[in-house]
Parts: structure tokens; sequence; C-alpha cells
């Protein structure tokens, strides 16, 4: 990735860079046609600012749901949540984060360059700081020349990375990130992880990120949060920092592969008691 | 809680309906029962708490009002209803759709109860506007040749069972149905012979698909000349209407099965009629019924235009054409109401043969 | 070369395919009455002056395409387009009423379509009602909406172009509610996150993502437009437009008259139909479609 200058005017570090988001005792409870679901119990977790958490566990873990909580796209039954000192619904309306989510869901009728703009055209943000902003995250995904492009004439990973620069457009603090690898293929997705690594780097975004990947989770992150289903819940939190110059060779050395057991391990044992429903 | 403005108009209204003259002749016991009626219920909507048993009241003050109202028509024999009636009518209005929106925003547990609501929704809509059409056809003196209330076609209806079965009989049992069954009969053989011809599929079917939008009814004169005015050229009029949407949606639905499936069945050294049966044909099912819907509403427009270009003395399109010419319209209104009742019943059986068939489509599961 | 394989030539085949049948059957439905008129003669009719007389009769059971291509030339271009015999002013008396009704039939289904998905009261109440009405044969009605309207001095154009609005407000409603019902949970969730406002939704998402809904309905609509303006005629009394056409031939047997109504009418929908199909296409290319 080529050098990027930041935006002109330094921007001031989010004030709270502590606790960017607070969860207590979190629950919620769907209730189905088949009878309540548990889909999040008990949930307790922090997340400083500048952190990158990754969620993982097996499906119906409820990963996917607790950040929908934090964006305020489902609400919890019970439990206190907070994000930048706000409840998610001021959050969301303050625009306090982007969302990426598992598919680009990109608008097949506007241009790259016109789903960019999207999120900014919502906010009311004049024509010409768009146009701005268009340029510069398509710079830091590395999509530049794209503009006039529509969705489908871009690779599965480039609709992903162009997705990114759509949640970043309007420069949020924080990032929420739904599996946004998951339909790529390992090669693509290798890249890209690399890619997210770096503009984390440069950025300072807080990131929280849901994933099934145990190498992607291991690789990216600050903060492991293992999650295990029925009823989804936190089974433990390993902190993870190898460092901020991280390539993929790292994934061959020694404490990677000690993280990354700890991590199965834990899932292990999170899905153990559930055998029986197996 | 927030009063919806619904509530607040309809309370404003029936309060002024008590004091308004609304025109009726002698006082009885409608001219006192209707506002009081009228007034409790918006109160109700507008003060107490909305509960389900709060919500049943509603429904059943508004609905007895609604008959009050109706009953009140009946004495203005001196005068037209004035301003307190028409308040009354709007507040009765206002406070129905009010009910009928709460009732909407219920999200009941149990899938029956959703059911009956969902049921119910549609009903309340069609009943209000058959209330409505009856006050304001009668109550403005609308000329019935111009539009009937339904009380009149309802009576007009029950009069002449006999006509409209001698013309049911005419125009659906036997235009319609030959027609129906020939016409997608042949377009579905049509349709298998074209689908092993690669050469003919590429030319039949953008001409197909020209004569599915060509305003084939066009035909009937023709029909009529060379069949004679019975229900035959009815019946060809509906053949050659119903025949290509069939073709094309049977064509379309036999190229549905996917190549993995078909590949499959290669593995197996399945023959075509095996291949056919098996795996084609149950895939095209999604495809063939679609065209037997369309089909059963094109029959019975087929059936009934084509009479209006020349016909025996009984049949639903003579009739409709007849009894427009002498001004009766509760007649043409009668005739309408049963062929609505026959189109939506026959298409209501298609889709439950739909359901039973291809209850594997995505769109059936649950 | 391609196109010319898989298209032309099949395509051709069928048309002349179709001709060909057509004046098989000209010969067979009119021989009869050849035969007739040569054994009241008491003369016998050879088999190749059998076929020619066929072709030219004045009133056939079946019209030889080329005598319905000679009408259409005749009353199309030789008569003034001023002339009540001129086919162009019948077809345009058809077309315009057919427009009239087709723009105020989209409208009134668009507008429906978005009070429909934008009140879960409508949604519920009235929806059900409006597939029902798909099912009944709305056509039925046209003749009594006609001389009722007339009865109450309206006339002409209005009463025609009311019956084509009806008919063709159906499809339109039907196609748009699935059309802004169409996008997935995940680009209403996107808008969420950025506190969209509804009307930002509307503009920015439902109504793009119901375009492809919106011209495949109005095709429908301006097909069964045509049919509604043509039935339309037929009550009036045979003054004006296609469907009046339709009706004179049919009083008296002029079956020449009524085939090349018939194929006016045929290529008035055809091009009606392939018209808004590249308006389709013209859109879709703007919004970023495949070509």
């Amino acid at each position: 990735m080529s050098v990027v200058t930041l935006r002109p005017k330094a921007k001031p570090m989010p004030q709270a860079a502590k606790n960017v988001i607070d969860v207590k005792d979190l629950s919620l409870v769907f209730e189905t046609n088949d009878g309540p679901v548990n889909a999040l119990s008990n949930i307790n977790l922090s997340v400083d600012g500048g952190e990158f958490v990754s969620f993982i566990g097996p499906s119906g873990c409820g990963k996917t749901t607790l950040l929908r909580v934090i964006a305020d796209l489902e609400q919890p039954t019970s439990g206190s949540i907070s994000v930048n000192g706000m409840t998610p619904s001021e959050a969301r309306q303050k625009r306090a984060y982007g969302y990426v989510f598992q598919a680009a869901a990109l608008y097949p009728w506007r241009t790259i360059a016109g789903n960019i703009s999207l999120p900014l055209e919502v906010m009311g943000i004049p024509k010409a700081e768009r146009k701005d902003s268009i340029a510069r995250n398509l710079e830091l995904v590395n999509l530049s020349g794209f503009e006039k492009k529509f969705p489908w004439q871009l690779s599965g990973g480039m609709q992903q990375r162009a997705s990114i620069a759509r949640a970043l457009s309007f420069d949020p603090h924080l990032l929420l990130m739904d599996e946004p690898f998951g339909a790529l293929d390992e090669i693509v997705r290798d890249h890209l992880n690399e890619e997210l690594l770096k503009l984390w780097a440069k950025t300072q975004k807080t990131v929280v990120f849901v994933t099934h990947s145990i190498p992607e989770a291991v690789f990216l992150s600050t903060k492991i949060v293992v999650m295990s289903p029925r009823p989804g819940r936190i089974h433990e939190v390993i902190d993870c920092n190898l460092g901020s110059e991280r390539t993929l060779d790292i994934r061959e050395s020694p404490e990677f592969l000690e993280i990354a057991h700890r991590v199965r391990e834990g899932l292990r044992h999170g899905h153990s008691y559930d055998q029986a429903h197996l | 809680m927030k009063r919806s403005p619904l509530a607040i108009v309809a309370f404003l209204l029936a309060a002024a309906s008590l004091v308004l003259p609304t025109g009726a002749d002698a006082p009885g016991f409608f001219f006192f029962a209707t506002p009081a009626l009228l007034f409790a219920a918006s109160a109700l909507a507008l003060f107490a708490s909305a509960s389900n048993s709060s919500l049943i009241a509603l429904l059943i003050l508004v609905h007895l009002a609604a008959i009050f109202l109706i009953g009140l028509l009946g004495s203005f024999a001196m005068a037209a209803p004035a301003m307190g009636y028409w308040c009354m009518v709007v507040a009765a209005w206002l406070l129905a759709w009010l009910a009928v929106q709460r009732l909407a925003a219920l999200r009941p547990k149990s899938v029956g109860l959703q059911r009956m609501v969902n049921l119910a929704l549609p009903v309340l809509f069609g009943a209000w506007l058959l209330i409505l059409w009856e006050i304001v056809v009668r109550g403005f003196g609308v000329p019935a040749i111009l539009l009937p209330p339904p009380s009149m076609i309802a009576a007009r209806i029950a009069g002449s069972v006999p006509t409209l079965w001698a013309d049911f009989q005419q125009t659906f049992l036997k235009a319609a149905i030959a027609g129906y069954v020939i016409g997608c009969g042949s377009g579905f053989l049509a349709a298998i012979v074209v689908d092993r011809v690669p050469f003919l599929r590429k030319g039949l079917l953008p001409v197909g698909n020209l004569v599915a939008a060509l305003p084939v009814v066009g035909i009937a004169p023709i029909m009529v000349m060379w069949f004679g005015s019975y229900w035959q050229s009815k019946a060809a009029v509906v053949v050659i209407m119903t025949f290509f949407p069939m073709l094309v949606n049977t064509v379309a639905g036999l190229a549905a099965s996917g190549a993995m499936e078909r590949d499959l069945m290669r593995t197996y050294g399945s023959s075509y009629t095996q291949t056919l049966f098996k795996l084609r044909l149950p895939a095209a099912m999604p495809f063939i019924f679609n065209a037997l819907k369309i089909n059963s509403t094109l029959a019975l427009i087929g059936a009934i235009v084509a009479e209006f270009f020349g016909s025996p003395i009984v049949g639903m399109g003579f009739r409709i054409s007849a009894e427009v010419g002498r001004m009766n319209v509760d007649m043409v209104w009668a005739e309408i109401f049963v062929a609505a009742l026959a189109g939506s019943l026959s298409y209501g059986l298609i889709t439950l043969i739909e359901r039973v068939v291809t209850f594997w489509h995505p769109s059936y599961r649950t | 070369m391609n196109f010319v394989r898989n298209s032309v030539l099949p395509v051709g085949t069928v048309l002349i395919g179709i001709l060909a049948v057509w004046y098989a059957f000209t010969v067979i439905l009119n021989a009869p009455f050849e035969r007739d008129q040569a054994a009241r003669a008491n003369t016998t009719i050879s088999t190749g002056q059998l076929i020619e007389n066929t072709m030219a009769q004045e009133r056939p059971v079946l019209p030889a395409p080329h005598q319905v291509a000679a009408e259409i030339r005749k009353t199309v271009f030789d008569i003034s387009p001023t002339s009540k015999r001129s086919l162009v002013y019948h077809g345009w008396v058809t077309l315009s009423s057919t427009l009239l009704g087709f723009g105020l039939g989209t409208l009134l289904g668009i507008l429906l379509a978005i009070a429909i998905v934008h009140s879960r009261t409508l949604d519920k109440s009235l929806m059900p009602w409006i597939i029902t009405s798909q099912t009944v044969p709305i056509l039925a009605i046209a003749p009594m909406i006609i001389v009722v309207l007339n009865a109450v001095n309206i006339t002409g154009l209005l009463p025609k172009a009311m019956i084509s609005t009806y008919l063709s407000f159906f499809p339109v409603a039907v196609g748009m509610v699935k059309g802004l019902r169409s996008p997935e949970i995940m680009y209403l969730d996107l808008m969420r996150t950025y506190n969209a406002s509804k009307a930002q939704v509307f503009w920015k998402l439902r109504w793009p993502a119901s375009m492809p809904y919106l011209f495949t309905s109005m095709k429908i609509a301006v097909a069964i437009s045509l049919v509604g303006a043509i039935v339309g005629e037929l009550p009036t009394g045979a003054v004006a437009g296609i469907g009046a056409r339709l009706l004179a031939g049919s009083y008296y047997g002029q079956t020449v008259q009524i085939w090349a109504a018939l194929i006016v009418a045929a290529l008035m929908a055809a091009v009606l139909v392939s018209l808004i199909g590249l308006i389709a296409t013209f859109v879709n290319r703007r919004m970023g479609a495949r070509a």
C-alpha cells in the first residue's frame, strides 16, 4: 500500500480513550415460534479506544448479535450498554460508527464512488467535501481509479474493500465489522487482513471484528473475545499483542501459535458442555 | 398515553353531532341512539387504555353505530341528511380506521390468533367500503343509474338467481372451462414438442412472448363469425388467449431444472422420458401453475368480452351489454359480482392445488 | 453472426411458417364458398382457379395476408389521416386514451404502492383486496363505465382512459409494492447505521431498487391499457377507434377490415411494449446493470 497522507487537519484522538464500548450484564432473548432463545446471556465487556477486538465463536454463539446490539440494530432485553458514553441509539444518531457487513452490500445501481458517497449524502455533507472523502478513502483501500466502475465489475475482495471505504468515509472513530472477509477465499482474505492491519495502524480507529477464523482473529486483534453458544455468552477474553508491525510471516512464530492454541482450547471448552445438544 | 389525533377529531365530531341538526324527519330510536353510541365510542378511543378488551368494545360500538347510521337513512323522507348526520358518518369512519389501525398493530403470539387478525383486517376494510358506499350513495341521493347502493345490488342478486345461474352456466361452465382446458392442454403439449426442437424454441418463444402482450381478445368477432354465436365461439377465443401463456411458461419451466440435476440424471443413463417425468416436469410445475393462474383470469375475460360481439340471449357478457343498454345498472353489478366471485374462487382453487403439488417450492416453506 | 443464427433465422422461419399456414387456411376456409358459387353457376372450376379465387374474395371467411396488407396500406397510407376511414385516425383515437389511461394508472399505482409500503394498516387491510382484484375479470366492467359516464355527459376520451387507468393501476401497484420491498435487510440495516430518515431510505434505497419491477409491471400495464381502450370502444355504438372498427367490421361482415384493425392493434401493442422495454434498458444501463 502506498504511503497515504492523513487528513490535513490533525484530528484529536477520541477523548474517551478508555471505554469506547462498555457492556454490563447484558442479555438478549429472542421470542420465536419455538419458544424463547437466549441469544446473549450476561455479557460483560469493555473496549478501549484504539483497540482491535475480535469476537470469535461457533455459529449461534451470539457474536454477530452482540455486534448488532452495539450498532443499535438489536435491542437488549436487559443490562446496560454504552457506546462513546452514550446509549447505542444516541451513538447511532450521532453517526459514531461505521459498519461493515458480511457481504459488501454495495448498492448495485451506484458506482463505487456513488456508494462511498451514500452515507455522506445521507448525512448532508456538501459535494466538495464528499469528493475529497471519496478520493481519500478509495486511496486508503487501494481502489483509486475505480470510482466510475459499478460493483459487479469488481472482484469480491475489491467489493469488500470498497465497503470498508464506505464505512470509513464519514470518519467514524469506531469500526464495526461483521465477518467482512468470511465469503472470500483464503488467499484474498490473507491479503485483506494485512491491508486492514495497516489501515488500522494508520487511522488509529477502534475496531470490533466478528470472525470464525482463529488465525484471522489472532493475526488482527489486540484482544480476542471467545464466545460459546446456548446461551450465547463470553467464555474467555484473551489478550493478544503481537506488536504493531505484523506481517503474515508472524503466523509461523511460536507466540502466534501459542495464542492460537489458547483460543482453540477456549473454543473447545466453551463448547464442551454443549455436546448434549449435538 | 399518547392520544391519537384520529380519536380527538372523532370525539369532536361526535360531540358536534349531538347539537347539530341531522335532518331526520321524526326523532326515533336511531335518532337518539346513534350520536350517543358514537360519543361513547370516541370517548372510549380517547380515554380508555389501549387494551384488547377496549379494542373489542370499540369495534363492536363502531359497527353498531354503522348499522344505526344506515338505519337512520330510512328516516330522510322529507329532506336530505344535514350536517349533523355527516359529522356522525365521518366520526364513525375515523373510529373504524383507528380500530383497524390498532388491530393491525397487534402482534399476537399465537399463530391462530395472528391468522384471525390477518383475515379480519381486509374483511373490515371491505365492510367499511360497502358501508360508506351505501351511506354516501343514499345520503347524497346519487342516482341508481350512476352507482346503485350495495343493498340494491344484493336485493337484485337475491331476486334473480335463476337468470344469474343460467348466465353463469353458459359463460363460465361451458365457454370458459372448455376453452381453458383445451387452451392450456394444447399449450402444454405444444411446449413439450417445442422443447425437443431447439430451433423451434428459439423461433417460437419471442413470437409467443409477443402474442401474450397482444390484444388477443380482439379476435372475438372473427371467432363469432367462424363458430357461430353459441358458446363454441367463446371457447375458441379462450383457447387462443390461454394457449400462448401456457406455451411460454411451460417452455421456460422445462428449462428451469439445474444443469447439475440434469447431469445427475445422465449419470444414471436415464432416457428422455425418464428425465422429463422425474426431473424436468416437477421442476417446471411452479411455471405451469403460474400460467394456469394467469389463464384462469384470461379465460373469464375472454368468454365475457367475446359475448359483446354476438351471442344467444343468455350469458354474462350478453347480460352485461344488454342491461347496460337498458340502464339496469344494478343487474350489471350483480353480474360483475358473480364474475368476481367466480374469478377469485377459481384462482383460489388453482392456488390450493398448486400448494399441494409444489409443496417443496421455497415460497411455501415455513 | 450468432444473432442471425440464434434469433433472426428461427424467428423468421416461424413467421414464414405462420404465413404459410395462414395461406393454407385461406384456401381451405374460403374454398366452400367458391365451390358453391361454381355449383350455382353450373360451371366447374379448376383447382388453380379455385385457389386464386379464394385469395381475392370480397368478404372471405379468412382473408389472405396480402389482402390484409393491402387494406392496411390503403387505410394507413392512401387515405388522409383526418378521414374517418383512415386507420391512422382510429389508431390515434385508441392510442391517445391508452396513453392517458396508462399514465394516470401508473401514477396511481406508484402512489398507492408507496402508501402501502409505509402503512402497516393499509398493507394488512387493502393489499389482500388488490391481490384478489387481479383475479377478477375487470374488463367486464368496461361497458358499464362507458355507458354510465355517458349518461352523466362525460364522453369521449375520458371514460375510455378511465378503464385503461383502472386496468393498468393494479399491475403497477402490485409490482411496485414488491419492488419497494425488494431491498435486502442488510441494505436497510446499512441505512439505519447512517441514521437515515424515512425519506432518505425511500429515495436512496427503495425507489432505485424498485426500478426493474416498475418497468416489468409497466409493460404489462401498457398492454392491458390498450386492451381496455379497445374494449371500451365497443359499447359506444362504434364511433371511432380500433374497437369501433372491429365492431363495425363484425356488423357488416367486413373480415378484411377486422383483420386489418387487429394487425394494427397488435403492432401498436408491440411498439408500446418494446418502447417501454427500450426505456427500461436505458435506465438500467444508467443504473449500472450488466450490458
